[in-house]
C-alpha cells in the first residue's frame, strides 16, 4: 500500500474501533444461531431466561448432554434437506450462467450504442424492477397452473432470471462502459462483425465485472423466497423455502430447530464461496461500477 | 452501434423482460381498472359436524352468466384507486372541511390506511437509505485499513448481515429483541428501565425497523465501495500530501468525488428496495405499529378472499412513487446519457 | 427423543399403510394441497396409500393463495384441496370445487352423515376434524389464590387481578393478539359472545358499529391490560411459548394447541403437570359462548375427469377413516369420524361443542370483514382512538374491499 494511504496511528485506532464494533453487529445474530442450534428449541427461544440459550439448561434435561445435534440431523436425514440442496445448486448453476448470458449480451449493446432508445430501455428495465415482486408472483399463478408450468425447476429459473435482469443490465452496462469502446471499434474497423468483435476482444477482457455480477445473482438465486415458494412443487424445493416449510403455521415441537441447523447449514457453503471468490468480487466490482 | 445489431444483442433480454414483466404489468395494470360482478347473494342453509345455520351465499348460476360475458369484471376506471383504502379523495376531502386544525386534518389523514402506510415508507426510505450509504462508506474504510491478510474473514462477516436467509434471520431477531431475550435484556440494562419492550411501543418498533433494515442493507453498500477504493488514484492522493492536503481534505476533494458514481447506483437501487420494505414488518410481526405499501399488496393477497383489483391499484401506485423517487436520479441519468453523443 | 417420536410416527404411518391399501383401491389421479399441520399429514398419507392411484400432495402454510389458481385450470393441478369453514367460501365463489352428492351415494357408506358439509343443499365437503377456542388454565396458580375455574371473561378478569395481588405474576393472561388474523378471530370470538350479527341479514352490508361491538373491543381492552406488553405481536406460537415459559396462568387456546402444552418437552414440570383445559368462555350475559368452532374437511375439484373425481374421494375417504386412527394420531386431533376416543386435551373442543357454540360463519365475505378487523383493532387497544371510531374504519375498510368484489354496489 503506498504511503498516501497509510494512516495516522489515532485514524487507525477509530477506524478499527468502529469495524470491531461492526463486525459484532454483523457477526453477532449469526453467531448466536451457530451456537443455538445444538440446543434444544427450549433453550434457544427461552422466554424464561435467554441465558438459558448459553448453557443449554433444558438441553441437558432433554437429551444428556449440554450439546445436541438433533437439529442437523432431523434437517439433513430425517427431512431430506439434502435434496432441497441439490435442487438450489441446480438453480443456482442454471440462474447464474442464462442471466450472465443475455445480460452481457445486453448490457454490451447498451452501453455501445448512442441512441436514446437504450436510455429508455434502461429506464424501463429499472421501472420493471419497482414492480413489488409479490404481485408478479401472484399474477404467475393462474397461467402457470393452466399451461401447465408450475412446480418445475426450469420455470422457476426463468422466472428467476427475467427478475433479476433489470439489476444484471444496469451492473454489467456501467461494467461495459469502463471497457474503451476503442478496443472493439478498431476490431471492427480490421473487418470483424459487431459480434466477432464482442467475441474475440470483449470476451476476454470482461470477467471481472461479469464475476461480479455473477455474484450478486447467485445470491439472489440462492436466498430467494418469493418465487421459489408460490412457484415450485414439494419435491422440487430449493433450500430457502424448504428451511421455511419447518417452521409452518403451527410450530411443530423440534422442528424449528431444523429450520435453525438448516440455516447454518445454508450459510456454510457461501462462507467458502466469499473467501473463494474475494479477489474477484473486489477486482470485478473495481473494473466496473466504479466509473459508471 | 448500429440498430439492427443493438436488437439481436438485447433480444435475449428483452424477451424475458417482456414476457415475465411487462406482461404481468400491463395485465396488472388493467386488473386494477376493473372491478368484479354484482354478486347475486341468496341465504341458504349450511349443514355441518355443528348443525345447520342460515348464511348468505352467492348464487352461482345468476352470476355465471355476467362472467361469461365480461370476464374481466366490470370497467370500474379509476374508482378502485378513490375508494377509501387506495387514495381516498373523498374521505382527504371530508378531512380537510371538516378538520379544525392541520394537527387534526393530519390525524385523519393517518387514520386512512394508504396515506398510513405511505407515511412509514417514506420515513423508513428517507432515514435508511442514506444511513446504508453512510455505514456502508464507513464500513469500507474500515475494511480497506485492515491488513491484507485479514480481509477475506472481515469481508464474509461483513456481509453476513445480507447473506443470512433473511426469514429466519428475522425469527432469530424477533426472539432476540424480545423483552426476555439477549438483546431486549441487553437494551433494558443499558436504559436502565426493566419494564422497556421494543415490540410494545410504535416509536421503539419504528427505530428497530429501520436499524434492521440498515443492519441488513449496509454490506451491500459496503461491496461497492469497497471496490471504489481500490482504485482510487494513489498518485492524485500522493500529489495532494506533498501540497499539505490534511487526510480529511485527502478524502473530502479526492476519495469522495471518485466515489460519486458508485454513490448514485447504491442510491438507485437502496431507494428502490426501500421503497418496497415488506420483510421486516412481516418478520418482526411489527403490523400493528408499521405498514408499508408492499405490506397493503401482501394483506390484500394473503386473505380468505383475495383482493386482486386492491392488490393491483396498490402495486400500479407502488410504481408510480418509486418513479417520482427516483426521478432526480434519472434526470442526471438522462442528461449524462446525452452528453456521450 | 424427538427423534424417537418421529420415527414412532413413521412406522404409525407404514403400518397404517399396509391397512389401508388393503381397504382403498382405486384408479385415477389425486393431487391434494391443504395446510400442514400433522393432522393434515396423517390424511394425506392414509390417503396416498391407496393401491392403483397416481399421487401427490403440496402440504403447505401458501396453500390458500395456491388452490384456487391450482383448480382453476383444465385439468386442475389439484384433485381435492382441504380446507376449513373459512376458506371452503373462496372455493365455492370461485365455483373450483363439485357438489359429492352422487360420490357420497356411490362410495360413502363409511363417512358418518354429521361429517357432511352442505351448502344449500348440495353436499361441498366433508369434514375429518374439529377445533375451537377455549380456556386453558394452571390449576396450581388457581389454587394458590382460591378461585374456581373461571366460566366467563369477567371472572377471568377477577383472577387475574387476584393472581397479580398476590404477586404470583405479573401477567397472568395469555390469548392470540397478534394483529391481524389472530386479532380478528379474537373479536369475531367476543363479538359473538356479546350476541352481536356482523351483517344486516340476507345482505352483504356489515353492522358491527354498535353497543355489541363497542362491548367487545372494551372487554378485550380490559383484558390487555393482564397481557404481556407485547401483546399485538403475539401469534398462537408465541402465546404457547409464553405458556411454558410459565409466565401465563389463564388463556383462550386453540384446543389442537393444548397437546404440546401438556407434554413433558419445552417446559418445566410444574408448568405442563398443572396445565388444565375448561370450556368457552361467555361475556355478558347473551348465552353464546364468545368462541367459535371449525372443521377441516376436503373437497374435490370440478376440472377434473370423472374417474379421478373417483378416485379422489375414494382416496381421501380412506384417509379419514376410522382406520388411521391409533395412539399416535388419536391425541393429533378431535377426529370427526367414529371410532375416537377423547383424550383429556380434547375436553375443551367437545365441551365448546356442547355448550352449544356457533361454527365460524361460511359468508362468502366474512373474509373481507376479518382483514379489515385484523388491520384497525390494534388502533384501539393502543389508545390511539375510541371504540366507535374503529369500528366505523372497520365498517368503511370492509365496504371498500366488498365493493371492489362485487358484493355490495
Amino acid at each position: 500500500m503506498s504511503k498516501a494511504t497509510r494512516l495516522s496511528p489515532t485514524t487507525k485506532i477509530v477506524a478499527y474501533g468502529f469495524l470491531s464494533l461492526w463486525l459484532v453487529m454483523a457477526a453477532f445474530p449469526f453467531v448466536w444461531t451457530l451456537w443455538g442450534s445444538f440446543k434444544v428449541e427450549g433453550d434457544f427461544f427461552s422466554k424464561a431466561d435467554w441465558a438459558n440459550s448459553l448453557f443449554g439448561t433444558l438441553t441437558m434435561s432433554e437429551t444428556g448432554g449440554s450439546f445436541t445435534g438433533d437439529g442437523y440431523y432431523g434437517a439433513w436425514v430425517q427431512e431430506e434437506f439434502w435434496r432441497a440442496a441439490l435442487n438450489t445448486l441446480i438453480v443456482c448453476v442454471c440462474v447464474v450462467t442464462i442471466s450472465l448470458t443475455c445480460g452481457t449480451l445486453g448490457g454490451y449493446a447498451l452501453s455501445r450504442s448512442t441512441y436514446r432508445y437504450a436510455f429508455w430501455f434502461l429506464l424501463f428495465a429499472l421501472m420493471f424492477r419497482a414492480m413489488p415482486p409479490l404481485t408478479l408472483v401472484s399474477g404467475y399463478l393462474l397461467p402457470f397452473f393452466e399451461w401447465n408450468l408450475w412446480g418445475h425447476l426450469s420455470t422457476t429459473i426463468i422466472v428467476l432470471v427475467a427478475i433479476n435482469q433489470p439489476f444484471t443490465l444496469w451492473m454489467l452496462h456501467a461494467f461495459f462502459k469502463n471497457i474503451p469502446k476503442d478496443l472493439d471499434e478498431s476490431a471492427m474497423v480490421d473487418g470483424c462483425t459487431r459480434f466477432q468483435a464482442f467475441r474475440h476482444v470483449i470476451i476476454p477482457v470482461m470477467w471481472p465485472g461479469v464475476i461480479t455480477t455473477g455474484l450478486f445473482s447467485f445470491l439472489l438465486a440462492y436466498n430467494d423466497f418469493a418465487v421459489t415458494t408460490m412457484l415450485l412443487s414439494k419435491e422440487n424445493q430449493t433450500m430457502v423455502p424448504k428451511l421455511v416449510s419447518f417452521l409452518g403455521t403451527t410450530q411443530t415441537k423440534g422442528n424449528v430447530m431444523f429450520a435453525v441447523a438448516a440455516v447454518v447449514s445454508i450459510t456454510a457453503p457461501l462462507f467458502v464461496m466469499i473467501i473463494f471468490f474475494q479477489k474477484q468480487i473486489v477486482s470485478g466490482l473495481t473494473a466496473g461500477a466504479v466509473k459508471g | 452501434m448500429k440498430h439492427s445489431s443493438f436488437f439481436w444483442f438485447v433480444l435475449p433480454s428483452a424477451l424475458l423482460m417482456l414476457a415475465f414483466i411487462a406482461f404481468p404489468i400491463v395485465s396488472v395494470v388493467t386488473q386494477s381498472l376493473y372491478q368484479e360482478h354484482e354478486q347475486v347473494i341468496i341465504e341458504v342453509e349450511n349443514c355441518g359436524p355443528f348443525g345447520c345455520t342460515t348464511a348468505e351465499s352467492v348464487d352461482q348460476e345468476a352470476t355465471a352468466a355476467l362472467r361469461e360475458a365480461q370476464p374481466l369484471g366490470q370497467f370500474a376506471g379509476l374508482d378502485i384507486y378513490k375508494d377509501r383504502n387506495h387514495l381516498a379523495f373523498a374521505e382527504v376531502g371530508e378531512a380537510w372541511t371538516s378538520s379544525v386544525s392541520m394537527r387534526d386534518f393530519a390525524g385523519s389523514l393517518m387514520n386512512l390506511p394508504f396515506y398510513d402506510a405511505i407515511a412509514f415508507t417514506l420515513t423508513y426510505t428517507a432515514v435508511v437509505t442514506p444511513l446504508t450509504i453512510i455505514f456502508g462508506f464507513l464500513i469500507a474504510i474500515g475494511v480497506n485499513a485492515v491488513a491484507r491478510a485479514m480481509r477475506g474473514p472481515t469481508i464474509f462477516l461483513s456481509l453476513l448481515p445480507m447473506i443470512v436467509t433473511p426469514i429466519v434471520g428475522a425469527l432469530v431477531l424477533f426472539w432476540m429483541v424480545d423483552a426476555r431475550g439477549v438483546l431486549g435484556a441487553a437494551l433494558q440494562w443499558a436504559s436502565g428501565d426493566p419494564d422497556l419492550s421494543v415490540k410494545a411501543s410504535t416509536p421503539l418498533m419504528w427505530i428497530m425497523l429501520m436499524v434492521y433494515g440498515t443492519w441488513s442493507s449496509a454490506p451491500f453498500a459496503f461491496i461497492v465501495y469497497y471496490a471504489g477504493l481500490q482504485t482510487v488514484n494513489t498518485d492524485t492522493l500522493e500529489a495532494a500530501m506533498i501540497d499539505g492536503a490534511t487526510r480529511w481534505q485527502r478524502i473530502r476533494y479526492v476519495v469522495i468525488p471518485h466515489l460519486v458514481p458508485l454513490t448514485t447506483f447504491i442510491a438507485l437501487i437502496q431507494l428502490m428496495d426501500n421503497f418496497r420494505v415488506f420483510e421486516p414488518i412481516i418478520s418482526f410481526s411489527a403490523q400493528a405499529h408499521a405498514r408499508s405499501l408492499s405490506f397493503a399488496i401482501f394483506n390484500d393477497l394473503g386473505g380468505e378472499t383475495r383482493l386482486l383489483s386492491s392488490a393491483a391499484a396498490t402495486s400500479v401506485l407502488t410504481i408510480i412513487g418509486v418513479a417520482i423517487l427516483l426521478s432526480p436520479v434519472l434526470v442526471r441519468t438522462w442528461r449524462d446519457f446525452g452528453k456521450e453523443r | 427423543m424427538k427423534i424417537w417420536k418421529n420415527a414412532m410416527l413413521g412406522t404409525a404411518v407404514a403400518a397404517l399403510s399396509a391397512t389401508g391399501a388393503l381397504a382403498c383401491e382405486a384408479d385415477g389421479r389425486v393431487s391434494i394441497i391443504g395446510n400442514e399441520f400433522p393432522a393434515i399429514q396423517t390424511v394425506a398419507a392414509a390417503a396416498g396409500a391407496c393401491a392403483g392411484i397416481e399421487f401427490t400432495s403440496n402440504l403447505t402454510a401458501d396453500h390458500q393463495t395456491l388452490n384456487v389458481a391450482g383448480m382453476t385450470g383444465n385439468p386442475a393441478e389439484y384433485t381435492t384441496a382441504i380446507v376449513a369453514n373459512s376458506s371452503i367460501v373462496a372455493l365455492i365463489n370461485e365455483d373450483v370445487i363439485q357438489p359429492l352428492d352422487a360420490l357420497v351415494a356411490e362410495y360413502g357408506q363409511d363417512i358418518s352423515p354429521s361429517q357432511l358439509i352442505t351448502v344449500d343443499g348440495k353436499i361441498m365437503a366433508v369434514a375429518f376434524m374439529a377445533n375451537a377456542q377455549h380456556l386453558v388454565y394452571r390449576g396450581d396458580v388457581l389454587e394458590a389464590v382460591g378461585l374456581d375455574v373461571p366460566t366467563s371473561y369477567e371472572e377471568v378478569l377477577a383472577a387475574a387481578e387476584a393472581i397479580r395481588a398476590a404477586g404470583i405474576m405479573e401477567n397472568p393472561v395469555g390469548g392470540a393478539y397478534a394483529a391481524g388474523w389472530n386479532l380478528a378471530q379474537e373479536f369475531t370470538n367476543m363479538y359473538i359472545g356479546t350476541g352481536g350479527e356482523f351483517f344486516t341479514p340476507g345482505t352483504a352490508e356489515v353492522s358491527i358499529n354498535n353497543a355489541q361491538g363497542v362491548e367487545a373491543l372494551e372487554m378485550m381492552k380490559a383484558l390487555t391490560a393482564y397481557m404481556n406488553p407485547d401483546y399485538l405481536t403475539h401469534d398462537s406460537n408465541a402465546t404457547s411459548a409464553e405458556w411454558e415459559a410459565g409466565n401465563v396462568a389463564l388463556m383462550n387456546m386453540w384446543g389442537s394447541r393444548t397437546g404440546v402444552l401438556m407434554d413433558d418437552e419445552g417446559s418445566a414440570p410444574e408448568v405442563y403437570e398443572n396445565t388444565m383445559v375448561s370450556g368457552p368462555l361467555t361475556v355478558g350475559d347473551s348465552g353464546t359462548p364468545a368462541t367459535t368452532l371449525w372443521w377441516d374437511g376436503w373437497t374435490v375439484a370440478k376440472n377434473v375427469s370423472d374417474a379421478d373425481a373417483a378416485a379422489t374421494f375414494q382416496a381421501m375417504a380412506a384417509g379419514v377413516s376410522s382406520d388411521i386412527l391409533n395412539d399416535e394420531t388419536m391425541s393429533q386431533a378431535v377426529w370427526l369420524m367414529d371410532g375416537f376416543d377423547a383424550a383429556p386435551v380434547n375436553e375443551g373442543v367437545l365441551a365448546s361443542v356442547a355448550a352449544g357454540s356457533r361454527p365460524y360463519p361460511m359468508r362468502p365475505f366474512q373474509g373481507l370483514l376479518h382483514t379489515a378487523l385484523g388491520d384497525n383493532i390494534a388502533d384501539f387497544l393502543q389508545g390511539n382512538e375510541s371504540a366507535e371510531q374503529t369500528l366505523a374504519d372497520i365498517e368503511a375498510a370492509y365496504t371498500a374491499a366488498a365493493t371492489e368484489k362485487g358484493f355490495l354496489q
